[in-house]
């Protein structure tokens, strides 16, 4: 048939493929789908950690709200490398969402603000910790603090407050029943036994340097770590409340200047802590 | 610059995003002469044997880029053991003596998940834009990345077995760069996360010797797995939006390689050891426009094309400082 034989006048069509190239191609295309597929479903595999590790993390302080810290975070660990008390650590994958995003696990080691002046804000390169919220972001309700907190460890400076907006959770007795303080039972040895490495900033020991807690042995009556080492002042106190059938006993008692820096969840000697920081719990009156 | 080295620029900003160089329409008199005096030349045939005998395998630039490059994230590892405060963060965002330094790619995927844009952000980002506008934007990739080191190692690897027929390199749709870096982009708009920064071996690696390694670890380690066994350079060839992030900043940068047709013998050892061949499209045979061409911005610098070389043809180059001298 004339359809079969080329056309000379027509502007020359490119020769058809042969079979090998064609199956080439073809496989090509299926291998870049193959590993468009691959590389789609690890980045979702970031996802998967959320379905099983929903628990909130303490972020270092003046962290943004969750979602936008998460969104905000460079994951380059800069408030890392500031921390004197090396309380931030980054997250790994199982760790839940974000790989490589900064979180402070209070129990082994808290922010004892032994830096003064809140270094890990003033690391932060996107701003994800900061001091001023920008305004376009919401503040939560209860978030906010009432005053600068006062720390303790500054209090005869001139300027005894830190720069510090917001808190990052709130300190709370999960656990009265064990409570030593409850039990009316004092507290002699180390607070978190010979093996622990977290540090802590002891005025009367160096005002500059935080040592190792197992290196402060404690001797007291009556239990009161965790409002003896709260480096916020009035953050926490211990006072006598009557139960239904009359009777007295002495308890901690958490007040509006917490921040949720975790150091009664750190020296807490009970095992497990009796005190607990909520991560990202705001103040409820 | 010459229209049809113009026509060239346009063309390889094109080949960045993937599509593939195509042959030139015109070329100059000058290198058309060139070319024409190669064609079954017997002498040039006979030089050309002689050279291949005596080759001799250089390193010098691929010694001076490892050093470069473990140097850099060495100082980043130092920095933090030894608080030393020269280098600070990681590869993501850090600190130099006090400047923020911040990589585009990450402080892009920032910007679009968290959806406002931050001064401190903004000031490390211009910093490394100029910084690697100068030197050539994806020299970041070969001279930096840790993940480009164990990528090239993966490669040696991966070409042995090829060699011994064990593996064959599976080529894939260079395109699929564009469309990783749309949709990681989109991602981080859509999600609020800065998804890629989860996956990003670059980042993971970076982190995995200043801080300790962790479990995202074997994300990396199964890339390297897929690069030896499947695909060579998988990540950085079809994947990475670093790369091609970089390779934009990289478009007008002044240090490239730069071609000299006259004594090229048109044999393609540098295209074979080069991770991106697509760029030295112009060393084919009769493919040249002019005498001299300097190669695109998907080029990483990394100088193996030079090393190979065996007769100097290809060089580094900065753009004007030739003419100075």
């Amino acid at each position: 048939m004339s359809e079969d034989k080329p056309t000379s006048s027509a502007t020359p069509a490119k020769p058809p493929l042969s079979k090998d190239r064609r199956q080439q191609a073809r496989r090509r295309i299926l291998r870049t789908i193959l590993l468009t597929g691959g590389v789609v479903g690890a980045a979702a595999s970031g996802f998967l950690p959320l379905v099983y590790a929903q628990k909130p993390r303490l972020r270092p302080p003046g962290a943004l709200d969750e979602k936008d810290f998460l969104a905000s975070c460079i994951k380059c660990g800069q408030c890392v490398q500031v921390c004197p008390v090396q309380a931030i650590k980054l997250a790994d994958l199982i760790d839940g969402i974000g790989v490589g995003t900064p979180h402070i696990d209070a129990r082994a080691q808290a922010c004892d603000f032994s830096c003064d002046a809140v270094q890990c804000i003033l690391a932060c390169p996107t701003g994800s910790l900061t001091y001023h919220k920008p305004e376009f972001l919401k503040v939560r309700d209860g978030a906010s603090l009432a005053a600068a907190p006062i720390l303790k460890a500054k209090e005869k400076d001139p300027e005894p407050t830190l720069n510090l907006k917001e808190r990052i959770g709130v300190a709370r007795l999960v656990r009265p029943e064990s409570c030593l303080a409850a039990k009316g039972k004092g507290f002699k040895g180390q607070a978190r036994g010979a093996d622990f490495d977290g540090h802590l900033r002891y005025m009367d020991v160096d005002r500059w340097k935080p040592i190792p807690v197992a290196d402060h042995p404690y001797d007291i009556a009556e239990c009161d770590l965790c409002v003896r080492e709260c480096p916020v002042k009035n953050a926490i106190s211990i006072e006598t409340v009557f139960a239904p059938d009359g009777s007295k006993r002495k308890t901690p008692v958490v007040h509006e200047p917490c921040v949720g820096c975790g150091v009664c969840e750190m020296i807490c000697p009970v095992e497990p802590a009796c005190i607990v920081v909520e991560p990202r719990e705001v103040w409820k009156a | 610059m010459s229209e049809l080295l113009k026509r060239r620029f346009r063309d390889q900003i094109k080949v960045l995003f993937g599509r593939e160089p195509s042959k030139p329409a015109a070329i100059s008199p000058k290198a058309q002469e060139i070319h024409f005096y190669k064609r079954g030349n017997r002498d040039l045939i006979a030089e050309k044997l002689h050279a291949r005998a005596h080759a001799e395998h250089k390193h010098k630039w691929r010694n001076r880029r490892w050093a470069t490059l473990i140097l850099v994230n060495l100082l980043f590892v130092v920095s933090f053991s030894f608080d030393v405060q020269l280098l600070e963060g990681a590869l993501t965002a850090s600190r130099f003596v006090g400047f923020h330094l911040i990589d585009l790619n990450s402080a892009l995927q920032v910007m679009l998940a968290h959806k406002h844009v931050i001064r401190n952000l903004l000031i490390g980002t211009l910093t490394v834009a100029i910084l690697w506008a100068l030197l050539g934007g994806r020299t970041f990739c070969s001279w930096v990345c840790p993940y480009h080191l164990l990528a090239e190692w993966a490669e040696k690897l991966h070409l042995y077995l090829a060699k011994k027929k064990l593996v064959t390199d599976q080529s894939i749709r260079r395109e699929l760069r564009t469309v990783f870096w749309v949709l990681f982009a989109v991602l981080a708009v859509v999600t609020g996360y800065t998804v890629f920064e989860a996956i990003s071996p670059t980042g993971i690696l970076s982190r995995a010797l200043i801080y300790g390694p962790g479990l995202a670890l074997l994300w990396v380690f199964a890339l390297l797995v897929f690069e030896v066994f499947f695909s060579r350079r998988a990540w950085c060839r079809y994947v990475c939006p670093i790369g091609l992030t970089y390779g934009v900043v990289g478009i007008v940068s002044p240090l490239r390689i730069k071609y000299t047709l006259k004594d090229c013998f048109h044999e393609g050892d540098c295209r074979k050891v080069c991770l991106v061949p697509h760029v030295l499209d112009t060393v084919i045979k009769g493919r040249a426009v002019e005498t001299e061409v300097p190669i695109g911005p998907d080029c990483t610098r990394c100088g193996l094309c030079v090393d190979t070389c065996p007769t100097g043809s290809l060089k580094f180059d900065v753009k004007g400082l030739s003419k100075l001298m």
